[in-house]
C-alpha cells in the first residue's frame, strides 16, 4: 500500500510528473483518433463517388484488385 | 525514386509495413513505460522528477526528426517534383507541431521544480519555441493560397530555410551558456547517462518514432484517398454529370 502511494506521489514530484505523462498521452491519443476518423470518412465518400461513377469504373477497379492479389 | 511515385505501389508497400510499424510502436512503448516508471532509479539530484525525461526527451527528438523529414521531403518535392513527398511533408507538420508543443510543455513541468521557473529565455528553449512557430508557419502557408500548388511550394521553401534552426537547437547547449543541461546521449564521447536510465529512454524514443511512422503512413493513405475523390468529382463535372458529385 505504501509502495502504491509513493508511486503516485513520485517523491513529492507527482504534481509535475503525472501531468507530463497525461499531456503526452492525451496528445498522442488525439492524433491517433483524428487520423483514423478522417481516414474512415474519406474512404466512405470515395466509395460513394465510385459507386455513382457507374459500373464501368467499378468493374475496372475490381480488375486491379485481382491483379494486386495475385 | 520515381518507382515509389505511383500511389498504388505506395499503398501496397505501406499496407504491408503498417502491422510492423504498429508493433514497433506498441511493444517499445509498453516496455519503455514499465522500465521508466517502475525499474529505472530516481536521480541522485533530481529525485523522481527525472522520470519526466522519458516523455520529454523522445518528444524533443521527434520534434527535430519530423522537421528534418519535412525538410528532406520538401527538397525532393522541389527538385524532382515527387508528388508523394509533398503529401508526406503536408501530413507531417501537424504531428511535428504536436511533439514540439509536448517538448515545451513537459520541459516546463520539469523546469518548474528543478530550476524554479516554468520558462526561461535560454538558447535551447527559445530555439525550440522558434521550431514550434516554423511548424505553424508551414501549416499556415500550405493553406494560404487559392492554388494549392503555390502553397506547397511556399511551404517547402520555408521548411528548407527553417532547417538552419535544427543544428542551432542541437548545439545550443554547447554554443551558449544555458540553464538546460547539455546532451547526455547523442554526444561524441558516448552516452554519459546510466544504462538503467538509458534503456527506457531509448525504448521510448523507438516507440515514439514508430508512432510517427504509423501516423505518417495512415495520413498519407488518407490524403491519397481524398485526392482520388477530388479527381473523380472533376471527371464527373467535366463529363457533365454534376449529380454524380452531389454529396
Amino acid at each position: 500500500m505504501e509502495q502504491i502511494e509513493s508511486f503516485f506521489t513520485m517523491g513529492g514530484y507527482g504534481a509535475y510528473v503525472w501531468p507530463a505523462y497525461g499531456l503526452t498521452a492525451a496528445v498522442m491519443i488525439a492524433f491517433l483518433v483524428t487520423t483514423l476518423r478522417s481516414l474512415r470518412s474519406r474512404r466512405k465518400s470515395l466509395d460513394t463517388l465510385q459507386a455513382k461513377a457507374g459500373p464501368r469504373r467499378r468493374r475496372s477497379k475490381g480488375a486491379t484488385d485481382k491483379e494486386s492479389s495475385s | 525514386m520515381h518507382r515509389f511515385a505511383n500511389p498504388g505501389r505506395f499503398l501496397r508497400l505501406s499496407g504491408r509495413f503498417l502491422p510492423w510499424s504498429v508493433g514497433l510502436t506498441v511493444l517499445p512503448l509498453g516496455f519503455g513505460l514499465y522500465l521508466g516508471l517502475f525499474v529505472a532509479p530516481a536521480d541522485y539530484q533530481q529525485g523522481e522528477s527525472v522520470r519526466i525525461m522519458y516523455v520529454h526527451v523522445p518528444s524533443a527528438w521527434l520534434a527535430l526528426f519530423i522537421y528534418t523529414n519535412i525538410a528532406i521531403a520538401s527538397a525532393i518535392a522541389l527538385i524532382w517534383r515527387h508528388p508523394l513527398a509533398d503529401v508526406a511533408a503536408k501530413v507531417s507538420s501537424p504531428i511535428g507541431a504536436g511533439f514540439t508543443f509536448l517538448a515545451l510543455a513537459t520541459g516546463s513541468l520539469w523546469g518548474k521544480p528543478m530550476w524554479g521557473a516554468w520558462w526561461v529565455w535560454d538558447a535551447r528553449l527559445t530555439s525550440v519555441l522558434v521550431l514550434f512557430f516554423l511548424y505553424l508557419g508551414h501549416m499556415a502557408l500550405l493553406n494560404a493560397f487559392d492554388d494549392p500548388g503555390r502553397g506547397r511550394k511556399a511551404a517547402a521553401v520555408l521548411a528548407l530555410v527553417g532547417f538552419v534552426n535544427v543544428p542551432i537547437i542541437k548545439f545550443s547547449v554547447d554554443w551558449w551558456n544555458t540553464l538546460h543541461q547539455p546532451a547526455s546521449v547523442l554526444r561524441m564521447e558516448g552516452p554519459s547517462i546510466h544504462a538503467e536510465m538509458l534503456w527506457p529512454l531509448l525504448l521510448m524514443a523507438l516507440g515514439f518514432t514508430f508512432y510517427y511512422v504509423t501516423l505518417l503512413l495512415v495520413r498519407m493513405k488518407s490524403e491519397l484517398l481524398a485526392a482520388r475523390a477530388r479527381a473523380l468529382r472533376l471527371t464527373a463535372l467535366e463529363a457533365g454529370r454534376p449529380e454524380a458529385v452531389a454529396p
